[in-house]
């Protein structure tokens, strides 16, 4: 298996989130869900609010990333995200409050409610339950 | 030579003032240490996005995209990173000079975006429009607030009224090395050794979805980033340079008041000489 390993990193504004080997490594992008092995075809991706399932030797981990792109190179893959979180840094609390909020902005269809942006904040808030739950 | 009590206050008044440069520079460490650890942590980022754009836009060769192509009409901006406040040395006006030396930005064509007082009262002074004033971003500068300033001039550069978009701020190399930079963001321009360092390994890039779409999305994050990180090196050059001011102002005070002190010495033993010598001729007139 040690041959069909190749490099993953996550990389936010603030941290370097993740980087180490994975057999593949599974994301959302704006195209649909997709996986990634190795020797894959040089690809620009952008990434869409979703989970991302990383596939190390013996365990998967996974974490919400939220916006950015990738770049999917034959022996490397590079998250690019602005935002990048672990399940255990996750308030759910919140998270639900986000989603209640997010879904009373786009029923109330106010003129001044920015509507894209409501939706992408209920996306979040549900990549982040989703991750949890 | 100067009267006992003039030296005195002189004295006073320079240790004071060295109290508080004093202050300054431990202020001024504390901060440095945190934003020197921020930016440590940026760093990555920040290349990693800088070297990514580049080798997509190497790989992908024939895409015509506004924001990849030169234009003539509109005016340059100039995204211009200082601080709010004064007493760090060069720091504000290195940026300003920066600015004034670059032939290619004149009052006339160019429009200045800033964020930080400092620069912005020295590009009005000597005459350059500025666009809009962000400044409190300075305080604590987060990625949201890059975001929003990303933003508007992109908007400004997608209605054409801005041709090219630079960024001028000061690189923080190490604790006592800052350089002020200039760096061109839109359109993007990449420069020869980097097309060298690439042009061996000739894979073709795909994208998804298709590539203009791809950059659509992409090249705004890039400006993004590389304007946070660029704000996140400034905040930690500005307190490096503040410390270095602040710590020669205190061992500069430290120096005259040796001297004040040698000289307020000299003129006591003066003082006293002079009062003993005209007790004695007072007794001998007596006498």
């Amino acid at each position: 298996m040690a041959d069909n390993n190749f490099k993953v990193e996550i990389i936010t504004p603030d941290r370097i989130f993740y980087s180490g080997d994975a057999s593949m490594v599974e994301f959302n992008t704006t195209e649909g869900e997709i996986g990634v092995y190795k020797n894959h075809v040089p690809t620009t991706v952008v990434l869409a609010p979703g989970v991302v399932t990383i596939h190390e030797e013996g365990e998967n981990k996974k974490a919400a990333v939220h916006s950015g792109f990738a770049e999917i190179l034959n022996e490397k893959v590079t998250l690019l995200a602005e935002i990048a979180e672990w399940p255990d840094e996750i308030d759910v609390e919140r998270a639900k409050a986000a989603e209640a909020r997010a879904n009373e902005r786009i029923s109330r269809k106010d003129a001044d409610v920015d509507l894209k942006r409501a939706e992408l904040a209920l996306r979040r808030s549900l990549v982040r339950q989703s991750l949890i739950g | 030579m100067a009267s006992m009590r003039d030296i005195k206050r002189r004295r006073t008044s320079i240790s004071s003032t060295q109290q508080i440069t004093k202050a300054m520079k431990l202020v001024s460490t504390v901060k440095l240490q945190k934003a020197k650890s921020h930016a440590e942590s940026t760093t990555p980022y920040f290349n990693y996005m800088y070297n990514t754009v580049c080798s997509m836009l190497l790989k992908t060769k024939n895409i015509h995209h506004p924001y990849l192509e030169k234009r003539e009409e509109g005016k340059k901006a100039v995204i211009v990173i200082s601080s709010n406040r004064g007493l760090a040395g060069g720091y504000n006006s290195n940026i300003v000079k920066l600015i004034r030396d670059d032939e290619r930005f004149t009052p006339e064509n160019s429009v200045m975006y800033c964020i930080g007082h400092k620069a912005m009262e020295g590009l009005t002074h000597r005459g350059y429009v500025v666009g809009c004033d962000e400044s409190d971003v300075m305080e604590a500068p987060t990625y949201e607030d890059a975001a929003r300033v990303c933003g508007m001039l992109l908007e400004a550069y997608a209605a054409g009224e801005i041709s090219e978009i630079h960024l001028a701020y000061t690189h923080f190399k190490n604790t006592v090395v800052h350089v002020p930079t200039m760096l061109q963001l839109l359109p993007v321009d990449i420069t020869a050794e980097e097309q060298e360092e690439t042009a061996s390994d000739n894979v073709l890039m795909n994208f998804e979805p298709n590539a203009e779409e791809a950059i659509n999305m992409i090249i705004p994050k890039y400006v993004t980033s590389l304007l946070y990180g660029a704000l996140i090196e400034a905040v930690a050059s500005e307190n490096g340079a503040r410390m270095q001011a602040m710590d020669s102002a205190t061992s500069n005070a430290e120096e005259m008041i040796d001297k004040l002190t040698l000289s307020y010495n000299r003129a006591r033993q003066g003082s006293i000489t002079q009062e003993l010598t005209e007790i004695i001729a007072g007794a001998e007139a007596i006498s």
